[in-house]
């Protein structure tokens, strides 16, 4: 009987699912496009690494240089006669650490920060957001690097710094959205049956707001992945001989007349990763937003 | 008769200094147990104000709640003293409330079944087998079939009437002392209405509860009320049992007020043949001196009814009016 309730239970969540979010985003061709590459890059930089015959470290000095299709070297070498390959998966799996790393950690930031300053408002609230639009006020990327040079530059350090530099944006959507469902009146309902200010926060306004948190979060590992790069590239962040994206870029500068594929190979991985993202981000902001089942 | 609530001289204020705003004044009323007291006045009368003030739900920093609100439990407890805490524990739990909107009042996110086993295991150490099986008994008490299958629901996939009835499953799933309903019949279809209002006068019968009713409905006050109070501008205007209330109002506003009530034999017409009263309820900053009804009233008498104070008079058999001239215009209809 108990297991009967249970088995209907779970089957109007999962109809909740597919009747509605789910189909809407299976629906959205870009973001299935950016799902499927996002999954065929994480799988490449993962398996990748342990497929190819060269180690991203070993040098192979008469082999300087080479363009790609070269022998085994498919993505060919850089300036060391490293195989490009190989540090192109190695760098991918840290510059997707380093961007869902610091999506985590600034969404927490953000959510935690919008979630108490909507709810308790007045003062709490007029604090708190003034404090998020004053680290708005900064630019972002000489906020970054003014961090990055004072510190240890490492991936963990880089990924707070990132996600010190970019919850904001969590934080203001949160806070609006908090403000608007506060008022709501399962809200007085909650508070009528005795419900405390933590439960009232984390309970029952916090899953009403999950949608919009995961469409920023997924943007803003866009935003990471591509920040992370940006420091690297100024030598602040990743340090070599550890590859990230970024720093491949940097090495890659000088060599731009004779070696080209250096620098486009990065880039290709760059831009897909993050456009990819974005476009997940945009189907998740439609499949989440009810009003579109409407048309 | 057993008390369960005595509220003494209750009075609400919003603002602080000189913007200060008197909304309810000196409402005294006691709850019974198995018995249903109705607040009734228009929008703007303080009803509403009067159930938030008594689950001490009004910001601290912008209101001020005076007087007195005891609950008759095991032992007598004043809630105006009592600590946010122990007041949290009492709500939902010795004090429920069901309210206007059924459509917005349960979280969209969660089943019902989880809605309700929560504000079961919020109060009570209560295995989740036990609530679930607490939970399935609330529903089928409240009358909604197949109670089992409903727990896995969404609010969305519900009528107002059936969330509604959630919604008073989950304020009766404590067994509370006192149940307040604000205007919760307003959304709803007439039928639906006479639902709700019934299973609200079986559930009673079923627990013994005292409950406070708000309206601004006396066609849901003759259906539901064993007292009534009228109010008007934040004040008592007339307090008796329903049936003297109704059939024999003293206070010219009361019977204005279910004058204005559209009934069957009206139907057909003309326009201008429902009455009406003239006006609006004064705002609080603005309130006339004397009877504060007397702008709107017909029968008011300039020297007299513009004169404070205008003292809560008995007419007998704990009939209350406010009013100077009650005696007068009785005479006169008689």
């Amino acid at each position: 009987m108990a297991a009967a309730t249970e088995q209907i239970q779970t089957n109007s969540k999962l109809r909740f699912f597919e009747s509605r979010t789910l189909r809407r985003f299976v629906r959205h061709r870009l973001a299935i496009t950016g799902l499927v590459m996002i999954v065929g890059i994480g799988i490449l930089c993962v398996v990748g690494p342990w497929l190819l015959p060269h180690d991203m470290l070993d040098i192979n000095i008469r082999d300087r240089f080479s363009p790609p299709l070269t022998d085994t070297f498919i993505m060919g070498t850089d300036e060391m006669g490293r195989d490009l390959a190989a540090r192109l998966f190695m760098a991918g799996r840290v510059s997707l650490m380093v961007g869902i790393a610091a999506m985590i950690l600034s969404t927490l930031i953000g959510t935690v920060i919008g979630l108490v300053a909507g709810y308790f408002g007045k003062v709490t609230g007029t604090v708190l957001m003034r404090l998020t639009d004053s680290f708005l006020c900064f630019p972002q990327i000489f906020l970054l690097l003014t961090l990055a040079a004072f510190l240890e530059p490492n991936a963990f350090m880089i990924t707070l710094i990132i996600a010190v530099t970019s919850w904001m944006e969590v934080a203001r959507i949160v806070s609006a959205e908090i403000r608007s469902l506060r008022e709501r009146d399962f809200i007085t309902a909650a508070r009528i049956s005795g419900a405390s200010h933590r439960w009232i926060m984390f309970r029952e306004l916090l899953p009403n707001t999950i949608g919009p948190i995961i469409v920023a979060a997924t943007l803003t590992i866009a935003k990471a992945i591509l920040l992370e790069a940006y420091v690297s590239f100024l030598g602040y962040g990743i340090q070599p001989p550890m590859p990230s994206w970024g720093n491949m870029l940097n090495n890659a500068q000088q060599f731009l007349d004779t070696a080209p594929w250096l620098a486009i190979i990065p880039g290709i991985a760059i831009t897909a990763a993050v456009t990819s993202f974005n476009f997940i981000g945009d189907g998740l902001r439609d499949a989440l937003d009810a009003r579109s089942d409407a048309q | 008769m057993t008390k369960v609530l005595t509220v003494e001289d209750l009075t609400i204020s919003f603002g602080t200094g000189d913007s200060e705003l008197t909304v309810v004044h000196k409402v005294n009323f006691t709850l019974e147990a198995g018995k249903t007291l109705a607040l009734v006045g228009e929008s703007g009368s303080g009803k509403s104000v009067t159930s938030l003030g008594i689950m001490r739900l009004l910001s601290p920093s912008q209101s001020r709640v005076q007087g007195k609100i005891v609950l008759h439990s095991d032992e007598d407890i004043d809630l105006l003293s009592l600590s946010e805490s122990r007041m949290r524990r009492l709500r939902g739990d010795r004090i429920a409330m069901i309210f206007q909107e059924p459509l917005t009042s349960l979280n969209p996110v969660y089943t019902i079944g989880d809605q309700i086993i929560e504000a079961i295991r919020s109060h009570r150490r209560m295995s989740k087998r036990n609530a679930r099986q607490r939970a399935i008994e609330l529903i089928d008490q409240v009358g909604i079939p197949d109670a089992e299958h409903r727990l896995g629901t969404y609010p969305h996939e519900l009528s107002g009437g059936m969330r509604q009835r959630i919604m008073i499953a989950i304020a009766l799933a404590l067994e509370p002392d006192i149940l307040i309903a604000d205007e919760p019949t307003t959304a709803l279809d007439v039928t639906v209405q006479a639902q709700i209002l019934e299973l609200l006068n079986r559930l009673q019968e079923e627990t013994g509860m005292a409950m406070l009713f708000i309206t601004h409905d006396f066609g849901v006050v003759a259906d539901i009320a064993d007292r009534t109070i009228v109010m008007y501008a934040g004040e008592m205007v007339e307090e008796g049992s329903t049936e003297t209330v109704l059939e024999r109002p003293l206070m010219p506003y009361t019977s204005g007020l279910m004058r204005a009530v559209p009934k069957l034999e009206t139907a057909g017409l003309k326009e201008g043949d429902l009455e009406s009263i003239e006006g609006f309820v004064p705002h609080p900053d603005n309130r006339p001196t004397g009877c504060s009804f007397h702008p709107r009233c017909t029968h008011a008498l300039a020297g007299t009814c513009d004169v404070p104070p205008v003292p809560i008079e008995d007419a007998g058999d704990g009939h209350l009016v406010r009013c100077k001239r009650w005696k007068t215009l009785q005479e006169a209809a008689e």
